[in-house]
């Protein structure tokens, strides 16, 4: 019987109940009195010398309150990247300054350079046209290797397009290439991983508000976390004191990393509003989404697989060219360094990784974090070769992942790449797979689908991923410039009901559900006594945010800390009020009891108690019952999965259709299966999406040519099918409370090779031999040209 | 700016409006109806679908001055009398048919529009009808499922938890 | 988008009075109208909305046995009210857009701005329509004349769009993926007095006939009458979502799929 209640259990997700009725209170949905608004003027070339920018037409245009350009901000901070990487010479990563606004030069397509504030937005937008922008246009560079062999520079003033050259292991490397040569198969596969616009439904939208009687700011905006982004415009950009700055961030319609960062529109609304006394609001156009959103993924690799005769592993070598963008955001570096190098092992025992990064200045939108951030690039490079390699050895491809597996008895396993799997059994997933995906019935669905003229291909692909960012002192170690815990206040009001402010933030994943499940369970009390506070830092004590997959595996661990801390106050004031020691005290279904005996409180009682204190020994027992913890992993989580996908391919056309897809992922325990599988199938649509559909496509004058949804592929509901998703193979966790692991990301990273694969083997089974890799996205032209020959 | 005049969830509603006033500015602004969304500037993702005149339009691909006159339903108005959830909002909710809620709204109101036409629509048809709504969260599956369940379709062969 | 006024005129006698004032433009569905005045790709002082004019609406047979459409009437109409009458044309309606849209967008919108991968352009050159305005009726072989040009004149509106019903027809779409739009559309009409085929969506002048596959199909209404014959990628349109040889082969699959479907 599936669980009716507490962790284990599917309750129907309380926060529905507004959305479904539209009152759910989104950024843009915040009306302020004597409001304003901000338009920004964009860059319509991707390199270029402002050489003027005469604002006085603008400012004399009706209803036009003010003009801002990036002169107003040259004396401000910059927007930081929030890792350090060294290059293999040891020397640090260039870190060209991001500006509020662009000054000297603009650097990609979109980059704004000023800023109108007026009544309305159509005046703003009025006077954006109005203002005289002298934009001297440069050559621009938006391919990585021909940014690297030299031309047009992005920042001028580093002399240099390559931010840095990064090896991991860079020991390991001679290593790596003597196994290399002395294998008796080695196999090669270039390849790209597609450049992919995040497209949270919701755009982007921030409201800077000033108390001039107070001296406090108040921003409201589309952001994964809040607190971050008060830290980054505190501490780096305006240097607003801390206290005085609250960062909201209500309802946010979807992230998946685009929200994580901080924006310079988030600066200047809140500058704006200071100047002016009155709240300046901003809401991104999707066209503007699409120019200014942190992208993801572009990454173009040649990876080689080494191995022996009978298809052990020996090595694994990369190089990969890493497209930052014009400007360093937040989590750019780390990115494909410590969330893609470290993952290169996948879940094999393969003795040798050498990984080797460039990480590369374009003209082009910053690139940084996008579901998977990292681990969907190992994944594709490493689980592309495997089927190639597969292939050519004459190997079973499920039967060559077998036999290189990490096995249950090696846990916990250092990989080649240097992280220490804590737990898992990949082989259990591949059994469920060939049960669920039913791959001994292929053979029967492939002539159906030959009967009809469509060529039936089947992919399966086994992954690993680092979740649960992150332990602050590895991550301190690679170059981590921020801790990567979390914290979690839990507040038992006097009658008994209880609020929990957490630092990770909700934007789909269910935490006003899910986190009361946890702490409802440990208290032993009804879960619809419990609230979940989130996203706003005036509330909540601190918070590093909900992304990397992390929030119940860190937040959630800190909920289980302070509720921990709860329970051992409880269990004094139990003591006191039942006049036993507190030893004696037994905490059970919501009731604490004197052992051996029928005397008890229930939970509610105490917290009355706590409240009323008239006979506490108060040298003992402070009154209240509030508990905060801060928890700091202790380890990355290592999610798992076996996923198999069938494909028709028409070969008239081209066309790919996903006719079945398998997830078997091991997320270890799973508090609210029905929020997991949801997780589960909003990444693979994405990864769909990455593999057949989305490609975000610069031309070589840095002009977006996938620019709105007329011209990048949104999955849609007839893209996609049902999908089979089981989460019953779980290895805990074995260092945090939860044993969780966490679930946002799987789909997105297990998907795209898993497609690919099944793609090429409907087209080899197609008699089309000379197909062994297409780049994503595989689209019916895409594909058409490659049986093409 | 001329004055329109329409019924909104069953009230009269009215303002002054410009030209070029989009029905999805008119909605939120004035008349504070935030529940109906812009998603795109390029009328393809479907979060601001509303019924005028009992079809599913996109209002921000009309002028407000182009519903003077109409009936219009947003998602406020989609709840039953008593404020309890309509059948569709239910099975959204029952089916996990919504993540981060903001491309919802014009889920359930395609979905409303699609089974009055059809009211036990197939997986294709469903799928083929949201073609105009996208979602980045769900992957589709619980939408699908959840619109399916809302017709009175047995949806418990369809994988999920 | 800049500012402007919406005039709302009931008969069409207002409306082609007050499109013919300076800066007046017709607004039909809107549906890619408003797009365009939101990029302010486009600054007209009135817009003349046309929806409200109810003798511009509705599907119907004339005398002579051809179905007219009203130049106001929705996408949606047609799909549902030309299915007996003209299911090829209806089916070709019922999957321009989405619902949504084709709740708004209408066929006379549609024809006058004549987008190189619009769907109407295909089925009215493939049934030579006759698209009727309120000063003349023009054969749609005279009407189309390359990317978003028509032979309509300034303050010309389409009224009514009249299409004669052919023996056997079905269009082909093959879909661009993110816009919905045709990559490929393939609209072949079978009459008495030969086979019509008209493709969408590949060429860089618009809408145009495929004359050696008519020929073929005149000779031989079956998908094999077409084996011998190949488009030429040359003029052919080569984007993102297809090169020009891609284009081009697909204009074949699609008329020979449209052929076995016309049956």
């Amino acid at each position: 019987m599936p669980k009716d209640h507490g962790i284990g259990a599917s309750p129907k997700r309380r926060e529905d109940v507004r959305f479904l009725t539209g009152r759910g209170k989104y950024t843009d949905d915040i009306a302020l009195q004597r409001q304003t608004h901000a338009v920004f003027a964009r860059s319509q070339v991707a390199n270029g010398r402002i050489v003027n920018i005469d604002t006085t037409k603008a400012e004399a245009m009706p209803g036009v309150l003010a003009v801002f350009t990036g002169a107003d901000f040259a004396d401000v901070g910059g927007n930081p990247a929030g890792w350090l990487i060294n290059s293999r010479d040891g020397e640090p990563m260039k870190e060209p300054k991001r500006p509020v606004l662009a000054h000297g030069k603009v650097r990609h397509v979109g980059d704004a350079y000023a800023a109108v504030i007026a009544e309305t937005a159509e005046q703003a937008r009025d006077a954006v046209e109005a203002i005289e922008a002298e934009i001297e246009e440069l050559p621009a560079v938006t391919d990585m290797k021909a940014a690297v062999a030299g031309g047009a520079l992005v920042h001028d003033e580093i002399g240099t397009n390559v931010c840095f050259d990064w090896g991991w292991i860079e020991d390991n490397r001679a290593a790596t290439d003597a196994a290399i040569k002395a294998a008796p198969h080695v196999f090669t596969l270039e390849l790209v991983n597609n450049r992919l616009v995040p497209n949270a439904m919701e755009p982007r939208a921030s409201i800077g508000d000033y108390d001039p009687g107070t001296g406090d700011y108040t921003l409201y905006t589309t952001s994964q976390n809040p607190h971050l982004t008060r830290l980054l415009i505190s501490a780096f950009v305006l240097g607003i004191p801390e206290n005085k700055l609250r960062v909201i961030a209500p309802d946010v319609g979807g992230g998946f990393g685009s929200k994580i960062y901080h924006y310079g529109e988030e600066a200047l609304v809140l500058a704006a509003a200071k100047k002016l006394g009155r709240p300046v609001r901003w809401t991104a156009s999707r066209s503007e989404s699409f120019l200014t959103d942190a992208h993801g993924r572009d990454h173009v690799t040649k990876i080689e697989l080494a191995c022996e005769e009978d298809g052990t592993f020996v090595a694994f070598r990369t190089e990969t060219y890493a497209n930052v963008g014009a400007y360093l955001s937040n989590f750019s570096t780390a990115t494909p360094t410590f969330l893609h190098g470290t993952l290169m092992a996948g879940n094999y025992k393969v003795p040798n990784v050498y990984v080797n990064v460039k990480a590369v200045f374009t003209n082009t939108a910053p690139v940084d974090a996008y579901r998977g951030a990292g681990r969907p690039e190992a994944t594709f490079s490493i689980e592309r070769i495997i089927d190639m390699a597969a292939r050519k050895l004459g190997i079973d491809p499920v039967e060559i992942r077998r036999r290189n597996f990490v096995q249950p008895d090696q846990f916990p396993f250092t990989s080649a790449a240097g992280l220490q799997y804590d737990t898992g059994n990949y082989d259990a997933l591949m059994d469920k797979l060939g049960d669920l995906a039913d791959l001994s019935g292929f053979e029967a669905r492939r002539a159906a689908s030959a009967a009809k003229g469509k060529l039936r291909g089947l992919g399966v692909n086994s992954y690993i991923e680092a979740c649960g960012i992150a332990p602050s002192n590895l991550v301190g170690v690679l170059g981590s410039r921020v801790g990567l815990y979390d914290a979690a206040t839990v507040r038992v009001n006097a009658t008994g009901n209880i609020s929990v402010m957490v630092g990770a933030h909700s934007h789909g994943q269910g935490h006003e559900t899910a986190f009361p499940q946890v702490v409802a369970d440990m208290l032993g009390i009804d879960e619809s006594s419990i609230e979940i506070v989130h996203g706003d830092s005036s509330k909540i004590p601190f918070g590093m945010g909900t992304y990397g997959s992390r929030s119940l595996a860190v937040c959630g661990s800190a909920v289980v800390r302070a509720t921990d801390k709860i329970i051992a106050k409880a269990r004094k004031i139990a003591a006191h009020m039942l006049e036993a020691s507190d030893a004696d005290i037994e905490f059970k279904d919501g009731k604490f009891s004197v052992a051996g005996t029928d005397r008890s409180v229930g939970f509610g009682e105490v917290a009355l108690k706590a409240y009323i204190p008239h006979n506490f020994p108060i040298e003992d027992i402070e009154p209240g019952l509030e508990e905060t913890a801060f928890y700091d992993p202790a380890n990355f989580t290592y999610p798992a999965g076996a996923y198999a996908c069938e494909v028709e391919v028409d070969p008239e056309t081209g066309v790919v259709s996903v006719e079945r897809f398998t997830a078997v992922d091991d997320f270890g325990n799973v508090i609210n299966p029905m929020i997991v599988a949801g997780q589960v199938h909003g990444g693979l649509a994405q990864g769909i999406g990455q593999a057949l559909f989305e490609g975000c496509t610069y031309d070589e004058n840095g002009q977006i040519l996938s620019a709105s949804y007329m011209d990048y592929t949104m999955p849609r509901a007839d893209d996609v099918p049902f999908y089979t998703v089981d989460h019953s193979c779980q290895t805990p966790c074995t260092h945090n409370p939860l044993g969780v692991k966490g679930c946002g990301e799987a789909g997105a990273i297990g998907s795209p090779p898993t497609i690919v694969n099944a793609v090429v083997d409907a087209l080899q089974r197609g008699g089309m031999s000379h197909v062994t890799h297409i780049d994503m996205p595989l689209t019916p032209a895409r594909v058409w040209a490659a049986m093409q020959g | 700016m001329a004055k329109v005049s329409m019924t909104v969830n069953g009230a009269a509603a009215s303002g002054e409006v410009e030209g070029r006033t989009l029905l999805v500015e008119f909605l939120r602004g004035p008349l504070g109806l935030t529940g109906t969304h812009v998603g795109c500037d390029t009328s393809q993702c479907g979060a601001c679908v509303v019924h005028v005149n009992g079809e599913a339009v996109k209002a921000c691909t009309m002028f407000a001055a182009e519903a003077d006159g109409a009936e219009v339903r947003t998602i406020e108005g989609m709840a039953n009398a008593d404020g309890s959830l309509g059948v569709i909002q239910q099975a959204f909710q029952d089916h996990h048919g919504l993540q981060c809620g903001f491309c919802t709204p014009g889920m359930v109101m395609s979905a409303a529009a699609l089974l009055k036409d059809n009211p036990k629509p197939t997986e294709a048809e469903v799928r083929k009808y949201l073609e105009g709504n996208i979602c980045r969260c769900t992957g589709y599956h619980n939408i699908v499922k959840a619109i399916m369940a809302a017709s009175g379709q047995d949806v418990s062969a369809i994988a999920a938890e | 988008m800049y500012a402007f006024e919406i005039e709302r005129p009931s008969t069409l006698a207002e409306a082609v009075s007050a499109l013919s004032a300076e800066g007046a433009q017709a607004l039909g569905g809107g549906q890619t109208l408003i797009p365009t005045l939101k990029q302010r790709l486009a600054a007209p002082e009135v817009l003349v909305s046309l929806s409200g004019i109810s003798e511009m609406k509705g599907v119907c047979p004339d005398d002579d046995g051809r179905l007219c459409i009203g130049g106001a009437t929705t996408h949606a109409a047609v799909a549902r009210d030309a299915a007996a009458a003209y299911p090829a044309l209806a089916a070709l309606a019922s999957h321009i857009g989405d619902p949504a849209v084709r709740n708004r967008g209408t066929i006379g919108g549609s024809l006058a701005n004549n987008d190189p991968a619009a769907c109407y352009p295909a089925a009215a050159l493939a049934s030579n329509a006759t698209i009727v305005t309120q000063n003349r009726a023009i054969d749609a072989d005279d009407y189309f004349q390359g990317l978003f040009t028509t032979a309509l004149e300034e303050g010309e509106i389409i009224t009514e769009v009249k299409f004669a019903i052919p023996e056997a027809a079905n269009y082909q779409k093959f879909l661009q993926p993110a816009s919905r739009f045709a990559l490929v559309g393939v609209f072949v009409a079978k009459y008495a007095d030969g086979v019509r085929v008209a493709v969408t969506g590949a060429s860089e002048d618009g809408v145009f006939r495929w004359s050696e596959a008519e020929a073929a199909l005149s000779s031989d209404f079956s998908a094999g009458a077409l084996d011998g014959l190949s488009v030429p990628a040359e003029g052919m349109i080569g984007d993102l979502h297809g090169t020009p040889e891609y284009r081009a082969h697909l204009v074949k699959v699609m008329t020979k799929r449209a052929v076995a479907a016309a049956g």
